[in-house]
């Protein structure tokens, strides 16, 4: 076995593991690493797919900055994090219905697709995900949507700040009233 | 090598936790990573594809855009999240029906 195919299967069953740990865990804290433990196996089966440009951007965006976030926020709710009560009545079971059809049905798709043996992946090329081709690529084909993402990001943060930091004095006693209906 | 299957299989396996995660849970942060899950898992997706049909970087820059759009979709949300704590006290996605009624 080759170290792309051990990679492979490493960074799968720990990724599978952590999707498990990010819905199962009462703890949001417990939630948060499972979610970290797939999004950096991840960033390995990005190594193995020849990405090398998209397993840094994963660990530097998902795991430095999205997770953060996260325990940010749930450091800030403190016990208020985790509700007593999450879960409700039978509906688990609809929903476990539901995501083994979808899992069904996709897997079914897979395997009609790949009628005809799995498709091996061709030799790469040399260039294929280095940050010099992708970046080559960002800006001269994809430059408008680079651009817009930026817009994106200028109406988010503003957006984030606006909403996180709600309403301040003098206008909480405004809508006092409103507040108390609610 | 690992062929194109075996990296669509494990997408979609993570796919459908995300899903199963965002139905079950009622915990808006819990929601929130699962929603983080479903992007990754079609993240993985478009890479594989990418390295299967390498004629360009289509794939990798489309999952760039991707993370880039989740990034942005993580702090908005969350802001959400703090602003609904702060009205009601309360992370349960059961607790966010002010339009009702």
């Amino acid at each position: 076995m080759s170290f792309a195919s051990a990679l492979f299967w490493v960074c799968s069953l720990t990724a599978v593991l952590g999707a498990i740990a990010t819905i199962a865990a009462r703890n949001p804290i417990r939630n948060a690493m499972g979610l970290l433990l797939t999004i950096s196996s991840m960033a390995g089966l990005y190594l193995t797919l020849n990405a090398e440009f998209l397993a840094a951007t994963q660990l530097i965006v998902y795991a430095g900055a999205v997770i953060v976030l996260f325990v940010f926020v749930i450091m800030l709710l403190g016990p208020d994090a985790s509700p007593a009560t999450d879960t409700r009545g039978a509906f688990p079971r609809i929903a476990g219905a539901v995501g083994l059809g979808l899992l069904s049905l996709m897997l079914t798709v897979f395997a009609l697709r790949a009628s005809g043996g799995p498709h091996e992946m061709p030799p790469a090329r040399a260039e294929l995900g280095t940050v010099e081709a992708v970046g080559t690529t960002i800006f001269t084909k994809a430059l408008v949507p680079f651009e817009l993402v930026t817009v994106l990001f200028l109406a988010a943060i503003v957006g984030a700040v606006a909403l996180a930091r709600g309403k301040q004095k003098h206008e909480t006693v405004a809508t006092g009233t409103q507040r108390g209906e609610s | 090598m690992i062929p194109l299957e075996y990296y669509l299989v494990l997408a979609a396996l993570i796919f459908t936790v995300g899903a199963v995660g965002f139905l079950v849970r009622r915990n808006l942060l819990v929601q929130l990573m699962c929603l983080e899950l479903m992007l990754n898992a079609v993240n993985v997706t478009l890479v594989a594809f990418n390295r299967f049909r390498q004629d360009d970087h289509a794939g990798q820059v489309f999952a760039f855009f991707v993370i880039a759009v989740a990034a942005a979709e993580a702090a908005v949300g969350l802001a959400i999240v703090m602003a609904l704590y702060r009205l009601r006290r309360s992370v349960r996605s059961d607790e966010a029906d002010l339009l009702k009624n």
